[in-house]
């Protein structure tokens, strides 16, 4: 794959077939899918895809999806959250089976993306499900042997819903639990607020990368704190994660 | 040809009985919220309904004025272009046969004008004779921000992106003019029952 | 679930931009034709439920862009991005 952004770019557009190779239950309510993808040609940490289910009736929908897998793995996986009125999620999460086929279309995006090749500090803040785009991140970081310092913040409902959490030993990851934290906890125990980033972020005199992704109020809330703290915009990237479709 | 995913169909409700689905439409046990742009919000104290345009002469109702004008309780279907339809849908609001008693109109066609910027169009001949309301209330309670209050247009018998949120403005017009979705390709008049979603439909 | 939730940010709309304009779009810079604000796609306010995605200015809430997909085409209207800046690098 070429290192080279401009040629990543310009890569086949539309709906490609894509079949189900893993399947594996991350949590009681998330998914991972690895996805077969002929002729993929690779993504960039960060990347989504969009993911196109037909029915035998000819209905058709369609989800975005954060890339969950590192460019170094060779394909593209997806980790899945059930919404409980979802639509395509909850078959993605309970129903998906090796060998379905599904379609797909990406890897698009070029804003929320980290290259090891663009440096750290690297501050990643994660609301629930929004770690997928950044633990492919991590994951490129660790496979491509960066020595990028990194830290995640990962906020989640409760310690059942930490997507990934076999995976996080070797990062600098804190928790924090809004809704029940696990017992003799003594970490954080709320929501993201400025106070907290201020002791656990990089400081701006460091220069930081900074990616946020989850809801929007989550994401919105988070920025504008970071800015607060004294964080440059420019070094601060967004990716919300509507409440639409599920 | 796209491949058919095994298993997954999509989520709804057991169609009713008879025929009341128009093509293509499935049944929502919702009231999902589609919109364009943000949520406008309109104190009653300035918010406004006016029939201008090529009339007699504009007629215009404060908030307070609207209320006290001959309310019916229309029970309808609703069908969206996005698919999803609710039947028995209650509401309450001002037919807008009764805001149109009396004027001299001198166009055929209505431009529906609301706060915030949304537009839809259609034939004056669709919104009268008992087809059209200014609707206030929904399902026993006060008309939501989120579905269109203070107070939307109700027109069950087109697509609902017709039924424009937040309505402010109904301005007669002699020809036709596109509106938000229809200047983007969606049909300018808008059948459900003839599947008359997108230009050329 | 309050308004905001309701809205994404243009990295929603980047599947249909790549196949709009078949480079990467969300890095790309718009200017508001309405009050001339500039900000790179992947920021503005997007409102994806159908029938129709709209992409606003974070400056002044106008419409930039609209997209409609339906009977295998998109339709795109620009009107209200003065310009877009599509940067050849990503």
């Amino acid at each position: 794959m070429s290192s080279a952004t401009g040629a990543t770019e310009r890569r086949i557009v539309g709906w490609r077939p894509a079949t189900v190779r893993e399947v594996i239950r991350e949590t009681p309510s998330a998914t991972t899918l690895i996805l077969d993808v002929p002729a993929w040609r690779g993504h960039r940490a960060g990347q989504h895809a969009d993911i196109r289910l037909t029915a035998e009736d000819g209905y058709r929908a369609q989800r975005s999806y954060s890339i969950a897998s590192a460019p170094e793995d060779g394909y593209p996986s997806i980790t899945v959250e059930r919404l409980d009125d979802g639509e395509v999620s909850p078959y993605l999460v309970d129903d998906a089976q090796v060998g379905d086929e599904l379609e797909i279309r990406g890897p698009v995006g070029g804003w929320f993306v980290w290259d090891t090749q663009d440096g750290g500090p690297l501050m990643l803040v994660a609301g629930g499900s929004g770690v997928v785009p950044l633990r492919s991140m991590l994951r490129h970081r660790a496979l491509a042997g960066s020595d990028a310092q990194a830290r995640l913040l990962l906020s989640a409902r409760t310690s059942d819903n930490v997507i990934y959490r076999d995976e996080l030993g070797g990062v600098d990851v804190t928790f924090t639990y809004t809704r029940a934290a696990p017992d003799g906890w003594t970490g954080y125990a709320r929501r993201v607020d400025r106070d907290m980033l201020a002791e656990v972020a990089f400081p701006p005199a460091e220069s930081p990368r900074v990616y946020i992704c989850g809801p929007t109020a989550f994401v919105e809330g988070v920025a504008a704190d970071f800015v607060a703290l004294g964080h440059h915009t420019d070094r601060i990237r967004t990716e919300r994660f509507g409440a639409t479709g599920g | 040809m796209s491949p058919i995913t095994r298993g997954f169909r999509r989520r709804q409700e057991e169609p009713p009985e008879g025929n009341r689905l128009p093509p293509g439409q499935y049944l929502t046990r919702d009231f999902p919220v589609l919109s364009a742009g943000p949520t406008p919000d309109i104190p009653l104290d300035e918010w406004e309904l006016s029939v201008t345009g090529a009339v007699d002469a504009p007629r215009r109702w404060s908030w307070d004025e609207l209320q006290a004008l001959p309310k019916e309780q229309p029970t309808v279907d609703i069908h969206c272009v996005t698919s999803w339809s609710k039947l028995d849908t209650g509401w309450e609001g001002v037919s807008v046969d009764t805001l149109l008693d009396g004027l001299d109109v001198f166009g055929a066609y209505v431009v529906v004008r609301s706060y915030g910027g949304y537009t839809t169009n259609l034939p004056l001949e669709d919104m009268t004779d008992g087809k059209a309301w200014i609707a206030y209330g929904y399902d026993g309670a006060p008309l939501e921000p989120e579905h269109g209050g203070p107070a939307r247009l109700l027109v069950p018998h087109l697509y609902f992106w017709k039924s424009a949120k937040w309505v402010t403005e109904l301005e007669i017009v002699e020809t036709d003019e596109p509106g938000f979705w229809e200047t983007l390709g969606y049909h300018d008049y808008g059948d459900p029952w003839r599947e008359q979603r997108y230009w050329g439909d | 679930m309050d308004e905001t939730d309701r809205t994404l940010d243009g990295n929603a709309v980047a599947g249909m931009l790549a196949e709009v304009f078949a480079v990467g779009a969300t890095t790309a810079t718009v200017r508001c034709a309405g009050c001339g604000h500039e900000d790179p796609l992947g920021v503005t306010t997007v409102y994806a439920n159908a029938p129709g995605v709209v992409v606003r200015c974070r400056g002044c809430a106008g419409v930039l862009m609209r997209f409609a997909e339906g009977r295998d085409r998109v339709m795109v209207d620009m009107r209200g991005a003065a310009w877009l800046e599509l940067h050849a690098a990503g």
